[in-house]
């Protein structure tokens, strides 16, 4: 018995030591001395103040900003803790819809996503939810789709927010990677800037 | 379409210009030839009572690893149900109940990496580190062994002894596991990936609301999730959480990843056995059968969900559960690559995937995870359908089946085909039991045939130590989690221990010299007829119940029909 228990015993505490805590320490101490703002999350600082993180999508109801995708993460509801209640873009519990191809309830949600957006065959991104929840990214056109009503209550000419898209634009990395996308936060800030 | 066909290629050539170097340098780990990291090595071994290491039988590599598997299933059990009571808990999360806890541990111990819980809401760092992080690496360590051991005892001649299971067990990890992990997970970070001991921050919206974001050491996590093909993210939502996947590089990064050490694992094998051919063999079955699925996946995607038409520009495919900055080829490449390899993890939430894209995905995994698979197991478990193969033939021929000369007689046989029971069991008769207990109807999240397609994905995943869930499927229950806890432990010890008892009888016999007659191993024709096995067998065991789950919701959502 011994023959097996003692290198089991040994050896998992060692690795336990040598990859359960030595690698991550070792990892968490080079991360933060050279890579801190990746390393502590990506945030995103304005005038002193923490707004949120650059990798990390936000919620956006007001007709002022472009609006992310649909989120399905939730939160404990206040009054009944066994429960959960709608919390769009909750970085702390991520989530996606998980609702099946041929479910009603999803049919009926991208339904009245598009009715809100004015009807059409709509961008795919803006009326499904995200996986994580917190995705932060739309597409261009989902970007496009939206300047005539953030222009009218900034006040702002489309043309202007049009190069202003262009500008937040990420192409795809070295022309192939990836798929090109608008950084919501990001873009939003871009236009705090041009129009507070 | 022709920008997806660049990214896959890509993605295809830089795999290969990994893998097949690592395979040569693995070898070199398993034959002892790789030396620089002795004086650690000996220190360990020393410490573990194994200062000079003993050749061990079959039985005893097995039993080796057994205990230190029992051992580990302990230790991590006790840490999970008493993490309150432990450090390093920043959000002071409580005990995981005791069901959870064995479920969590058995996930982690059998390399399947499901998660009943959700990561940030559930488990302190203590418990990520020091907890699931070890076993991240020593199940990898653990199923390398089985490899090395495997390939040992099928090159043999007239020999008893597999190697020694410790001495395996240390030198991947040393050698292999964490020099890989360190890098990649210092790539992460710089990539975006959060690396910190704090578990939140707090932000203020533009809109003036409060968020709390969740962050942690993610980074080091991620990178040997990945590479020992464990799949258990930090975030509930795994990879598709930007802070395990931020961009388009990381994701490539992490998808080679997954496939990297098990398609090397084909090249080191031909290495081991002294016949690169064969290694060569095995990794074109493989890549056959990957590139069908990758290709089956990513048009049921691409194509999107007829039921939306009008609604959505189908042009960009089925979107629900995807993220923006993977988008359709990304998402299903990942979702081939990590059903495949029995790795796991998800950068797409699979539940919202088509039927098809969905029913390839589950049955990738249904035929045994032998597709690159699990780091060691999937070469293992490939190398049981190559003894089935091999006899198939040789009944069409009348001659007795040789394997790199060996012959393949009775004993080698009905274990194998004693394997070919592992996925039934713990797939169908399981998934059949919670059906008529009422304990699936109460846990789907679907109606209409796409709740059996989530209950039978949670079986499949768990029976393939995969990991990877139709997450709308509530697993956290008394009944569920002591159903799939039973599952993996199937699922990893059904196949390892029978192909430790093939390669210890397959050690002890003598090699013959190749005549005329010889059946070879390593052309087409034997690639055709074990490919055309593997799906037979899979086929024909789990076609029924696919008709009525994913099939049928295929035909429902031609039709109109939601649910």
């Amino acid at each position: 018995m011994t023959t097996y228990l003692r290198p089991a015993l040994v050896l998992l505490g060692v690795f336990s030591l040598l990859t359960g805590a030595a690698y991550p320490l070792a990892v968490t101490g080079v991360a933060q001395a050279m890579f801190p703002s990746q390393a502590n999350g990506s945030a995103v600082v304005r005038s002193g103040t923490v707004v949120g993180s650059s990798l990390i999508g936000q919620s956006f109801m007001s007709d002022r900003y472009f609006h992310g995708r649909p989120s399905a993460t939730s939160a404990p509801d206040p009054k009944d803790p066994s429960k959960t209640v709608d919390s769009p873009y909750n970085a702390a519990n991520s989530t996606g819809s998980n609702l099946g191809p041929s479910s009603a309830a999803l049919k009926t949600a991208v339904a009245e996503r598009v009715a809100a957006l004015g009807g059409g065959a709509q961008p795919a991104e803006l009326v499904t939810a995200s996986g994580s929840g917190l995705d932060p990214d739309i597409s261009p056109r989902g970007a496009e789709v939206q300047i005539a009503r953030v222009a009218k209550a900034r006040g702002l000419s489309d043309e202007r927010l049009r190069l202003l898209v262009q500008a937040q634009t990420e192409p795809r990395l070295l022309g192939v990677l990836g798929e090109p996308r608008v950084n919501v936060l990001a873009l939003n800030l871009a236009l705090d800037r041009l129009a507070p | 379409m022709t920008l997806d066909l660049v990214q896959f290629l890509i993605f295809a050539a830089l795999l290969l210009a990994l893998a097949w170097p690592l395979g040569q340098y693995m070898a070199r780990v398993f034959t002892g030839e790789a030396q620089f990291l002795a004086p650690i090595e000996n220190a360990l071994l020393r410490l573990a009572g194994q200062g000079r290491p003993q050749p061990q039988r079959w039985q005893a590599y097995a039993l080796s690893l057994l205990a230190f598997n029992a051992a580990g299933f302990a230790v991590l059990f006790l840490m999970l149900r008493y993490q309150n009571l432990l450090p390093l808990n920043p959000q002071g999360f409580g005990g995981l109940p005791a069901h959870l806890a064995f479920n969590t541990a058995i996930s982690f111990v059998t390399n399947t990496n499901w998660q009943s819980y959700g990561g940030e809401t559930t488990l302190s760092n203590l418990s990520q580190m020091l907890g699931l992080t070890t076993q991240n690496f020593v199940s990898a360590a653990s199923g390398a062994a089985v490899a090395a051991a495997v390939a040992r005892g099928f090159a043999a001649k007239q020999t008893r002894v597999l190697g020694n299971f410790w001495v395996d067990l240390t030198r991947t990890t040393l050698y292999i596991l964490l020099p890989a992990a360190l890098v990649l997970a210092l790539v992460l970070v710089a990539l975006g990936l959060p690396q910190t001991l704090a578990g939140s921050f707090d932000a203020t919206t533009l809109e003036g609301a409060k968020q709390s974001i969740a962050i942690g050491p993610v980074a080091s996590q991620i990178a040997i999730k990945q590479l020992g093909t464990n799949g258990g993210g930090f975030f509930n939502v795994n990879s598709a959480h930007p802070f395990e996947n931020p961009n388009a590089l990381s994701n490539l990064l992490t998808t080679i990843s997954i496939l990297l050490i098990p398609v090397a694992f084909c090249f080191t094998y031909g290495r081991l056995v002294g016949d690169r051919r064969q290694g060569r063999a095995l990794f074109a079955a493989m890549a056959v059968l990957f590139l069908a699925s990758f290709a089956a996946i990513y048009a049921a995607e691409r194509l999107g969900n007829p039921l939306h038409a009008g609604l959505v520009d189908l042009a960009s495919g089925n979107m629900e559960g995807k993220e923006v900055r993977f988008g359709i080829l990304a998402s299903t490449l990942w979702a081939a690559a990590t059903t495949a390899a029995s790795n796991g993890s998800v950068n797409a939430m699979l539940d919202s995937f088509t039927p098809l894209g969905g029913l390839v995905a589950m049955l990738n995994i249904q035929l045994g995870e032998v597709v690159y698979g699990g780091v060691g197991v999937g070469l293992t478990g490939m190398l049981l359908f190559v003894i089935i193969t091999v006899f198939l033939a040789g009944l069409m021929v009348g001659r007795t089946p040789e394997y790199l000369g060996k012959k393949v007689e009775a004993r080698e046989i009905k274990l194998a085909a004693l394997t070919l029971l592992v996925m039934p069991i713990g797939i169908l008769l399981f998934a059949a039991l919670a059906i008529v207990t009422g304990q699936a109807q109460a846990s789907v999240q679907d109606a209409g045939p796409h709740g059996l397609s989530e209950l039978l994905y949670a079986y499949t995943s768990a029976t393939g130590n995969n990991g990877s869930a139709f997450a709308g499927f509530t697993a956290n229950t008394l009944w569920h989690n002591s159903f799939l806890g039973v599952s993996m432990m199937l699922g990893r010890f059904g196949y390892i221990i029978p192909i430790l008892a093939i390669a210890g009888s397959l050690a002890a016999k003598r090699p013959a010299a190749e005549t005329a007659g010889t059946f070879p191993t390593h052309g087409p024709l034997f690639v055709t007829l074990l490919v055309a096995t593997i799906l037979i067998v899979g086929a024909l065991t789990f076609l029924p119940v696919l008709a009525l789950g994913p099939i049928a919701e295929h035909v429902s959502i031609l039709a109109g029909q939601s649910f």
